[in-house]
């Protein structure tokens, strides 16, 4: 029936207008100069394009009490996400390894409390922290919370391992031991080569949400310690004075950027790690 | 010396005892067969001569040396998987260096053991592709070529051809058989298929609920099953077996089937002098269906006429090579393989020959071999 | 006749090369690889509930004291406006959340589910937000459904002046923007769980329900969607301690206001912890929190565990 179909393309293209809207409209507002902004409204097309915006934001735009652009706070989110991701893949993937394929007394209690940790609020951990990095002399550093998003990624990550691991025959594992493979050499030479479908989507997964997190960024960090999720929260209409639409736009957009390109790129993996991570 | 000796061996998880009592000798160079149907412990014995599981009792010994405590790679032994086991990620050359990578064989002896065992396996131009890329009997091979570079004191196969289909699975059960003859090795082959079994062993051990039925060369597994379980398992189709009760008469012994019918079946037997303890009483009847023939068939070599029965038929399946025959034998069921051309009318009752030298008695309780 | 190949004659095949101790290390390092990296999680995750849990007992004000107190500190943050007007806001945020964003999600995966071209495109756009932060969708609201500047702006200046959006300033109101910004930015994870459960299918399912005559409405009602009921729980209850974890998006988006209106679990604790500097009424507030997460996920774990021995059993 033609009818039905011009229904579901009508409701899909709208919705999807409805969905891309705000981001539009952000693009668009980071073309357009601050003073057309605040003269007409956040929506609208630009009057006259000015990448101006871009420029600003990066290194010269005022944010809280600082005036020098996004650039620094980028700059952190960058030295923070890449080593916590890479490290909690890592270990998740060992950890993981460990507990599918090496049985031993008691994994599943181990398991089911580092499962448990995805589910654990962020705030019931703030405060031991607090103590942690303090002892530590890592308050208010990017280290710090490299730290935190490494112990805390692993929850996720070894989840995510192991129920991939679960698949993998246990006669190949018989093989080896046969041929003399230990612990390690079975993970490099047997268990890694079969990870790449796993650790894609784990990377994948660490990366946006490592760098999109917001509470402990605001809580451990300052400043121009901090990362740009957390630099990014002055921006907000709730907490901003001066209205620098244009380029704060451009601002989000940038911060925006990463992640976004992470999944655009790793779209398919995004999609097979969600619906595989539901299935517990 | 004997390159396998279990002694004494039971395994039991949790409550439930898998293995009882194993007691078995392999000598260098025999093909033993571990036969079975699903669940009777035979790849739990297995899993426990490779290292890859510890008994709860008993020894297990590999060439003179008690290796109960001794780490798989270090008891000597290799093994050929069901599904082949092979590394997925890395080339067939490698998978077959892989266990001497693990125990630092330089590389020149690694280059020519590949080699030597590639040209015996016939794998040489599949040396450098990945297991995705090879068919099920290649892939077999390459398991094969893994477990000869070892070159170890001996050989586990657990059920390797299960997986192949029906033809590829006859090829293959050649080649293995021809590869044994080649290099006398010595091996230890589990499968559940009783035609493998017949076909390849020097010894089988026939396995049921974890105890060992009998152990003993295909042929006398075969006439002389040591109970019931072994004769109705061993053999394609099954022995027919039916109650009967031996007669107390001086003389020949003579054993009847369905006492008092009138369609009853009295066979005279010859050289039964072991059942003449069951004299009176009754017995489980054996007969293999090659022992029921069309009349006129003549048994061996005797001049002998053998004994002629009119029985009805209620079946037929003509197979091509034979024609198998649902029977009754004094009301028993019972099947016979006669000869292709002859396809007796359902229904009616036709003669058939039967071999009475090869006939089995078994005790109706112990269910064990009287004769 | 054994060929020459692997072992030489007379090599100890139990220890080829290596020395005992080199062995020891081995296994050394074998079990420091597999527990170190358990124990850190595993006692993250038990160490710190325990310690915050034991710090919400305590009279902490700036810094962890360790003088207990007993149940004072909860009995302190019940009684507060915030936290009563947080608890109302996170039955009424959570219910909205929660069923609009499966309701939206569904909608989008049946259409989805009519073979359209360009799914790939389309499931692109409806998964994205996914993958921007919760700060950036709050700002981006923030900004969207500010009446001066926003939806309402852009509408006035079209001339329909007495078009009026200013949810977000009001504080009635305030609370369904957030429920606005959250589902945007949660249906497609909504949608694209139920898509795989409705591709996962049984074939031969929806052959036998045509044979019978069911119309694509009978089929989805009756046939389909009652088939993916497991999945419909699985995200109901990912949706639902989503929301009660929200802290970023109304931070962003309200920052807890006007006033108070849109306060949340999350940012009582934080308001109680960094803003108060009352340490043990804080830790007491994200126990409670925690446990209005036990309170959803508790009943199914055990409805899955449930499921599982059944299916175990069949």
């Amino acid at each position: 029936m033609k009818w039905s179909r011009i229904i579901i393309y009508s409701a899909l293209i709208a919705l999807a207008l409805l969905f891309l809207m705000p981001l539009g409209v952000v693009l668009m507002n980071s073309l357009r100069s601050s003073q057309e902004i605040a003269a007409t409204s956040m929506i609208g097309w630009p009057r006259q394009l000015t990448f101006a915006n871009y420029g600003q934001a990066w290194n010269q735009f005022c944010m809280a009490e600082h005036c020098w652009g996004i650039e620094p706070y980028m700059l952190n989110s960058f030295t923070l996400v890449i080593p916590a991701t890479i490290l909690s893949t890592m270990l998740g993937a060992l950890a993981g390894y460990s507990i599918t394929l090496w049985r031993f007394r008691g994994d599943q209690l181990v398991f089911g409390l580092v499962t448990l940790g995805v589910f654990l609020p962020e705030q019931m951990k703030l405060i031991p922290w607090v103590v942690v990095l303090r002892d530590l002399s890592l308050m208010n550093t990017i280290s710090g919370l490299i730290l935190i998003h490494t112990i805390q990624g692993m929850s996720f990550t070894t989840l995510f391992c192991r129920n991939y691991y679960v698949s993998i025959p246990p006669d190949l594992l018989k093989a080896a031991k046969i041929d003399g493979a230990g612990f390690f050499r079975i993970f490099w030479r047997i268990v890694l080569p079969l990870s790449p479908p796993i650790l894609i989507v784990t990377v994948i997964f660490q990366f946006t949400g490592i760098w999109n997190e917001f509470l402990y960024g605001v809580t451990f960090t300052s400043g121009g310690q901090q990362p740009v999720t957390a630099a990014l929260i002055s921006l907000s209409a709730a907490v901003t004075s001066e209205p620098m639409y244009g380029e704060q736009s451009a601002a989000v957009l940038i911060a925006a950027l990463p992640p976004l390109l992470v999944y655009l790129f790793g779209g398919r993996y995004f999609m097979s790690g969600l619906t595989a991570g539901a299935v517990k | 010396m004997a390159a396998l000796s279990i002694r004494g061996l039971s395994k039991r998880f949790a409550r439930l005892e898998v293995l009882k009592d194993i007691n078995l000798d392999i000598e260098s160079g025999e093909f033993t067969v571990l036969v079975g149907p699903s669940g009777c412990g035979k790849s739990t014995l297995l899993s426990i001569v490779a290292g890859l599981e510890r008994a709860s009792a008993g020894i297990v010994e590999i060439g003179g040396r008690i290796v109960n405590d001794i780490e798989p790679k270090d008891r000597d032994i290799a093994m050929v998987f069901q599904s082949y086991a092979l590394y997925p990620s890395m080339s067939v050359r490698q998978n077959i260096t892989f266990g001497m990578e693990c125990r630092h064989v330089p590389k020149p002896e690694q280059e020519a053991a590949v080699a030597h065992v590639a040209k015996l396996l016939q794998i040489e131009p599949l040396l450098d592709r990945r297991p995705s890329q090879l068919s099920g009997g290649q892939r077999q091979r390459v398991a094969m070529g893994r477990a000869l570079v070892r070159d170890p004191l001996l050989f586990l196969f657990d059920e390797p051809l299960s997986n192949l289909d029906a033809q590829l699975r006859v090829e293959m059960r050649m080649e293995i058989k021809r590869l044994h003859q080649r290099i006398g090795a010595t091996i230890v082959y589990v499968t559940h298929d009783q035609i493998e079994a017949m076909t390849m062993a020097t010894r089988i051990a026939v396995m049921y609920k974890g105890e060992v039925q009998q152990f003993a060369d295909p042929d006398t597994i075969y006439r002389y099953p040591a109970n019931l379980f072994v004769a109705r398992f061993m053999g394609s189709p099954p022995m027919n077996t039916m109650p009967a009760r031996l007669l107390a008469e001086d003389g020949m012994p003579q054993v009847v089937i369905g006492a008092g019918r009138p369609d009853e079946v009295r066979l005279r037997l010859r050289g039964y002098d072991a059942a003449a303890a069951f004299r009176g009483s009754e017995v489980v009847l054996g007969i293999r269906p090659e022992c029921i023939a069309e009349s006129g068939r003549v048994f061996g070599d005797t001049s002998e006429a053998p004994i002629v029965v009119n029985a009805p038929v209620e079946m037929i399946e003509p197979t091509g090579a034979e024609t198998i025959v649902l029977l009754r034998l004094g009301g028993e069921p019972a099947l016979a393989r006669i000869s292709p051309d002859i396809r007796p009318a359902t229904g009616a009752l036709a003669p058939f020959a039967l071999d009475t030298r090869r006939i089995c008695l078994f005790d109706p309780t112990t269910e064990r071999l009287i004769a | 006749m054994r060929t020459s190949v692997a072992l030489q004659a007379g090599e100890s095949k139990t220890a080829r090369g290596e020395s005992v101790w080199r062995r020891r290390l081995g296994s050394a390092l074998t079990e420091l690889a597999i527990w170190v990296p358990l124990t850190i999680a595993a006692g993250n995750v038990v160490v710190f509930t325990l310690w915050t849990t034991w710090v919400s007992f305590t009279a902490s004000k700036l810094m962890p004291d360790y003088d207990w107190v007993g149940l004072r500190n909860y009995w302190a943050v019940t009684r507060t406006a915030n936290f009563q007007i947080a608890y109302v806001n996170l039955v009424i945020f959570g219910l909205g959340y929660v069923l609009l964003t499966m309701a939206l999600g569904l909608l989008l995966a049946i259409l989805l589910d009519q073979r359209v071209r360009g799914e790939n495109v389309l499931r692109t756009v409806f998964l994205y937000p996914l993958a921007v932060s919760f700060v950036v969708t709050g700002t981006v609201w923030s900004w969207l459904l500010n009446p001066g500047l926003g939806i309402q702006k852009l509408v006035n200046d079209l001339g329909w002046t007495d078009f009026r959006f200013d949810w977000l300033v009001q504080s009635d109101k305030a609370i369904y923007t957030v429920i606005i910004a959250g589902v945007w930015q949660a249906a497609g994870f909504a949608m694209a769980l139920f898509l795989a459960g409705l591709r996962s299918l049984d074939k031969d399912l929806i052959k036998a329900a045509q044979i019978d005559g069911a119309g694509p409405w009978r089929m989805y009602r009756r046939v389909l969607l009652p088939t993916i009921w497991p999945i419909f729980v699985t995200v109901f209850v990912i949706l639902l301690q989503w929301a009660i974890k929200a802290f970023d998006l109304v931070r962003a988006l309200t920052g807890g206001g006007p006033g108070i209106s849109t306060m949340l679990p999350t940012l009582v604790v934080y308001d109680f912890m960094f803003q108060r500097s009352e340490l043990g009424r804080g830790s007491a507030a994200a126990v409670l929190m925690l446990l209005s997460l036990v309170v959803v996920l508790a009943p199914y774990g055990i409805y899955m565990r449930w499921r599982r021995q059944r299916q175990a059993r069949a």
